[in-house]
């Protein structure tokens, strides 16, 4: 059979291509570019080969960085997975709870990041905020802006606040996928609410909280607004995540190539982490 | 050992789901709930189960009365249309999960699960998760894990309706042999009265939450006590028309039909219910009389034909055996087996038989 020829369809394909090269390619491209090359404005460059990668895996700021965002981003996961299915356990499922529960876990993922930092920022101040003022007048001696500490706490409890709501509504929605029959045959073999809870609700709810560990991983990993705004790194830094530290290499210090390195191995790690983890969780999924 | 609903009832806000019903179901016996969807059924077995408490009424077993008692106190098992397993455990552990939380030894446990898993064929995928089975075998899973507890009361919620054809044949033979030996009730919910035939034991007809006649399956059968009982139990739904008789002498309404009858009924006003399977395209029984129709839709179902028609301004449906093509439109005559017909009072009440 003849084929007739139709160039047609490349005006179809041609606008993704634009737009993807424009959106991801280019800008990905143009860090990759810097990273392997010194700059000293007016576009003058100099090829230094893997020189910023070695001195960003060697160098102890990396590592501190690093090991915040890690400690971080554990710390958020131990708390939020576990109290978001704890709160989604005891909503309400049917009767007037259910839209008021809805809306109000909904709230704090409606507000602007920054807002939310700036919130916090305000809420926690020792001297006028309801928070830090609280702390104290109970006899805290509570302090964000100087001690590390209260810091992390702070920071801690602001992400909490904002992204528990996320993993409550995701398994709010894997519980309410669950037929009763499920809970009958439980109640019927005897079995207790722990068992229901580790055999049935919890292998039922495993996708969507596959999802939500996902999200959270990578929206805590990737921190950046909220602990600007409240701590903005501080105090010294105590809170410069990842993110943080970069912005301060790339801007702050105007250090390109050092910052674009930074930026790939970050990415990196990410994308690995998520494969990972990912890969892990649906290994059994994928025979069936 | 017997269980026994006493003036039972359930109401869920001003709606009544179950009126007063009182049922005595006896040892041994397989007790078939027919109904429509909504009918009542589900609500009477969690009830029946202890899932759920009546409004009103008590519940007996073995002459105790154990109305309000937890499910989880009593020795019962119940199997959902819905395929309901462990999803995390293996076919072996599911079977084994109600033995292991009463805590049954493990080698009584081994030796229990290998019987019940090869009596309902699942002893070469016991290693597998749920998820990795075919619906039948789900199901199979599910019956065997009620199976293995050696219940006092099995219920089953329709438990064939989610299969498709082949698979739901094969088990529903299969149902009736897996109760035979054993020390128990089984009450099987479902909306087929083809299903209740093939089970037998004895049935119940349910409409609106009411229980219309409970008896052996055929004589509920044969004898419906009343029309809504009829209804009940015939799909295709029944023919239902009204007749005269005066004499030896039946007649439709209409006068289109007449028939010779010897039915000890006193002359006058009547209703008569005809099943489909006994209005066909040839003659059967020794007794027949003809009607004359107009097709209004003729369709196959597996082996059989259905034929709508019309006579007079009465639809009709009958089911013959064999391919019994017919054109829409078309004026046809069928056969009507007189001996099988089931005569209506003015109550509805059946007053006899053929």
């Amino acid at each position: 059979m003849n084929k007739t020829i139709n160039q047609k369809a490349w005006f179809f394909v041609v606008p993704v291509f634009v737009l993807v090269a424009f959106n991801a390619a280019i800008p990905l491209m143009t860090v990759v570019n810097y990273s392997f090359q010194e700059t000293f404005g007016n576009n003058v460059f100099a090829w230094e080969g893997t020189r910023w990668f070695k001195q960003i895996l060697l160098s102890e700021r990396f590592h501190d960085a690093l090991g915040r965002q890690i400690a971080f981003t554990f710390i958020i996961l131990l708390i939020q997975i576990p109290l978001g299915i704890g709160i989604a356990l005891t909503m309400p499922k049917k009767g007037w709870g259910v839209p008021v529960c809805l809306i109000l876990m909904s709230m704090p993922l409606l507000i602007p990041w920054n807002v939310v930092g700036a919130m916090w920022n305000i809420f926690a101040l020792p001297d006028i905020g309801f928070l830090g003022y609280s702390l104290n007048a109970i006899g805290f001696d509570f302090n964000f802006t100087q001690q590390p500490g209260d810091a992390w706490f702070t920071t801690i409890l602001m992400d909490v606040w904002h992204w528990t709501s996320l993993v409550v509504l995701l398994s709010y929605a894997g519980l309410n996928s669950i037929q009763p029959a499920y809970y009958q045959a439980a109640e019927i073999d005897g079995a207790s609410r722990w068992a229901t809870f580790r055999y049935i609700e919890l292998p039922k709810m495993k996708k969507v909280l596959t999802l939500a560990i996902l999200l959270r991983f990578m929206d805590s990993f990737m921190i950046y607004t909220e602990p600007f705004v409240l701590t903005g790194g501080g105090p010294g830094n105590a809170t410069a995540f990842l993110s943080i530290d970069l912005v301060k290499m790339a801007l702050g210090q105007f250090d390109l190539g050092p910052a674009a390195a930074m930026s790939l191995i970050y990415f990196f790690i990410v994308l690995l982490v998520c494969w990972v983890f990912y890969s892990l969780m649906m290994k059994n999924e994928v025979k069936s | 050992m017997s269980l026994e609903l006493k003036n039972v009832e359930k109401k869920v806000g001003i709606e009544t789901h179950i009126y007063p019903t009182n049922i005595k179901l006896e040892k041994n016996t397989i007790n078939v709930l027919l109904g429509s969807t909504l009918a009542g059924k589900t609500t009477l077995m969690q009830i029946m189960a202890g899932l759920d408490k009546p409004t009103s009424g008590e519940i007996w077993f073995n002459g105790e009365n154990v109305t309000g008692k937890q499910v989880q106190k009593r020795n019962v098992s119940m199997v959902y249309q819905q395929f309901i397993n462990y999803p995390s455990f293996t076919v072996y552990e599911n079977i084994a999960s109600p033995l292991k939380i009463t805590g049954v030894n493990s080698n009584e446990i081994k030796d229990r699960v290998g019987k019940v898993a090869e009596l309902l064929k699942l002893s070469a995928m016991l290693n597998k998760k749920p998820d990795e089975l075919s619906g039948g075998q789900q199901q199979r899973t599910a019956l065997a894990r009620a199976l293995v507890k050696d219940s006092d009361l099995i219920l089953l919620d329709e438990p064939l309706a989610n299969l498709d054809f082949k698979l739901r044949e094969e088990l529903r033979e299969e149902l009736p042999k897996l109760f035979e030996d054993r020390e128990c009730i089984v009450v099987y919910a479902t909306t087929e009265p083809s299903d209740a035939l093939m089970i037998g034991g004895n049935t119940a007809t349910i409409l609106e939450g009411k229980i219309i006649q409970y008896g052996k399956t055929l004589d509920v059968y044969n004898k419906p006590e009343n029309l809504t009982s009829a209804k009940v139990f015939s799909d295709p739904p029944m023919n239902i028309a009204e007749i005269t008789k005066s004499g030896d002498t039946c007649k439709l309404a209409d006068n289109s039909v007449q028939w010779k009858s010897n039915v000890k009924i006193k002359d006058g006003n009547y209703k008569i219910g005809i099943r489909p399977h006994n209005i066909t395209t040839y003659k059967e029984g020794s007794n027949t009389v003809e009607i004359n129709g107009k097709v209004l839709i003729s369709e196959l179902s597996g082996s059989e034909s259905l034929i709508h028609f019309t006579n007079g301004n009465l639809n009709w449906v009958s089911l013959s055996n064999g391919i019994q093509q017919k054109n829409i439109g078309e004026n046809t005559k069928l056969f009507m087996n007189v001996d099988e017909f089931l005569y209506f009072d003015k109550n509805n009440r059946l007053v006899n038989h053929g």
